[in-house]
């Protein structure tokens, strides 16, 4: 009897599964969609990343848009040139698909943070435990650290990042990989500072401080800070530094012997915050004369007699 | 108990979303939108209905017969599942955008308690055909109350000015707390006044 239970549960089951099965396999084929090929063809061109740069909700739908705008006439037309990761090689992809050319002028852009001011350099109003998030410390008082500008140092961004680009050390010092950076922009919108910032991919250096406070007020709080002092400006005039709001920064666009003036801007600046863009850790010194302290020398040397 | 008792029972007072807290994956996930909302509410409403009178079905002519009713729960989630994937095929079939807006939660139907909850209720009740069918339609009709009151809400939050910590899910939480709140007003009590 019992065995007969056993033989029925099987029976029933393995029916009933391969009824469902068949019934759905011949509706499937009755009521198959066609797929658009040019559709297809399109996303293959396309990185995959569905980061939403382009302003449509991921590649596939970036795909379809550019499809639909190039058959109807009514429809807007969609600019094949709107993905950032993918840049000027799937642009000309795009347009090698679509049969048109297009002129890819747009420079690469890929994000920054723009503050140096890690928790052993910037002075701290209290000590913050709760959960490890930029915005949940935000929400706190505008953050742990006196300057209301800087990096909050818990790394949303590098949660957010669909590519993995950004990278942050011990004491807090959040730092993006400008290879990897595809330029979605998505960190930009999390970071609650707005310490996060685009800059052209090929910008040698950035002032690393997003501090509006006046020169004495940064001071007080943080030793990496910009005190728009106006000494970059001055001394090297023709490296494009601006000084507004207290802040300098840089106008990629200057022309000039740029290269070695920001260089010479980047010794001259009295808190050291104009910074090499590249990855600290490559064994290149960020900045080009040493800091604050003498371990980050030794750790650079050391590096440094790695690699040669 | 009549049709329209079975009716009230499963819209107002054993309402699955806001009094037994069972589907609450697409009640959170899909009512953002008005469109999308009552989409996702009628293909619940659709596979609700005949999932309970196919289950009812299976229960009643395969395995009480065999006496092997301890394989209820699979093969009622078996049934579901095919059903789901029915509809997520006619969908596409006929509606390529609401297709695209239900997403991921058309397919997440299948593990959604709230089916696979009507289906063990009108077993565990002892309905008959047309009552478990009914039973089934009417909680799909709870369902889509809930999600069109929801998106209705919802769409509001999107111009109204909220505190940042609250944005998002967590405001759609605190309001589906009160709205369950409001719904415990519908009780046996009521269901007596009204069908005696």
């Amino acid at each position: 009897m019992n065995l007969y239970r056993i033989l029925y549960a099987f029976l029933s089951v393995s029916g009933l599964g391969i009824l469902f099965g068949v019934g759905l396999a011949v509706v499937s084929r009755v009521l198959a969609v066609k797929k658009d090929e040019l559709v297809e063809k399109l996303e293959e061109a396309l990185p995959g990343l569905n980061c939403g740069a382009c302003g449509h909700a991921g590649c596939s739908s970036y795909a379809e848009a550019i499809a639909v705008s190039s058959r109807s006439e009514e429809a807007e037309e969609v600019p094949l040139t709107l993905c950032l990761p993918g840049g000027a090689e799937a642009a000309s992809a795009l347009a090698e698909i679509m049969g048109v050319e297009v002129d890819y002028t747009e420079s690469r852009k890929v994000a920054q943070v723009h503050c140096r001011g890690t928790r052993d350099v910037s002075r701290q109003a209290f000590r913050y435990t709760g959960v490890a998030d930029c915005n949940a410390l935000f929400a706190l008082f505008g953050g742990d650290k006196i300057c209301p500008y800087g990096c909050l140092g818990l790394g949303s961004c590098i949660r957010v990042c669909p590519v993995d680009a950004i990278d942050c050390d011990e004491q807090g010092g959040v730092w993006v990989d400008r290879d990897t950076c595809i330029g979605c922009g998505k960190c930009i919108d999390v970071c609650p500072t707005g310490v996060m910032k685009l800059l052209p991919y090929d910008a040698d250096y950035l002032v690393a401080c997003n501090s509006k406070d006046k020169g004495p007020v940064v001071r007080k709080y943080c030793s990496v800070g910009c005190i728009g002092c106006k000494i970059c400006e001055k001394k090297t005039p023709e490296a494009g530094f601006v000084v507004g709001e207290f802040l300098s920064h840089i106008d990629y666009e200057a022309a000039g012997d740029r290269a070695e003036q920001r260089e010479k801007a980047a010794q001259s600046c009295p808190t050291k915050c104009i910074v090499r863009n590249a990855k600290p850790r490559s064994g290149e010194e960020l900045i080009p004369a040493a800091v604050s302290a003498d371990k980050k020398e030794k750790e650079e040397s050391d590096s440094k007699q790695q690699n040669t | 108990m009549t049709y329209i008792g079975i009716i009230i029972t499963f819209v107002l007072i054993e309402n699955f979303i806001l009094t037994q807290f069972l589907g609450l994956c697409p009640f959170i996930g899909v009512s953002r939108k008005m469109d999308s909302a009552v989409g996702m509410g009628f293909a619940v409403i659709f596979v609700m209905s005949l999932a309970s009178l196919i289950t009812w079905a299976i229960y009643n002519l395969i395995l009480i017969p065999l006496n092997i009713r301890f394989l209820q729960t699979i093969t009622f989630i078996l049934v579901i599942a095919a059903l789901v994937q029915l509809v997520e095929m006619v969908i596409q079939k006929i509606s390529t955008p609401l297709y695209k807006a239900l997403g991921i939660y058309l397919p997440l139907i299948t593990t959604n308690c709230a089916v696979l909850g009507i289906a063990l209720i009108a077993v565990r009740r002892e309905y008959n055909a047309l009552e478990s069918f009914i039973a089934g339609f009417a909680a799909g009709g709870g369902f889509l109350l809930a999600i069109v009151l929801m998106a209705a809400l919802r769409e509001r939050f999107e111009t109204e000015w909220i505190p940042k910590p609250f944005r998002g899910v967590a405001i759609a939480f605190v309001t589906a707390g009160l709205m369950a709140l409001a719904f415990m007003a519908f009780d046996k009590a009521l269901l007596k006044n009204l069908v005696g």
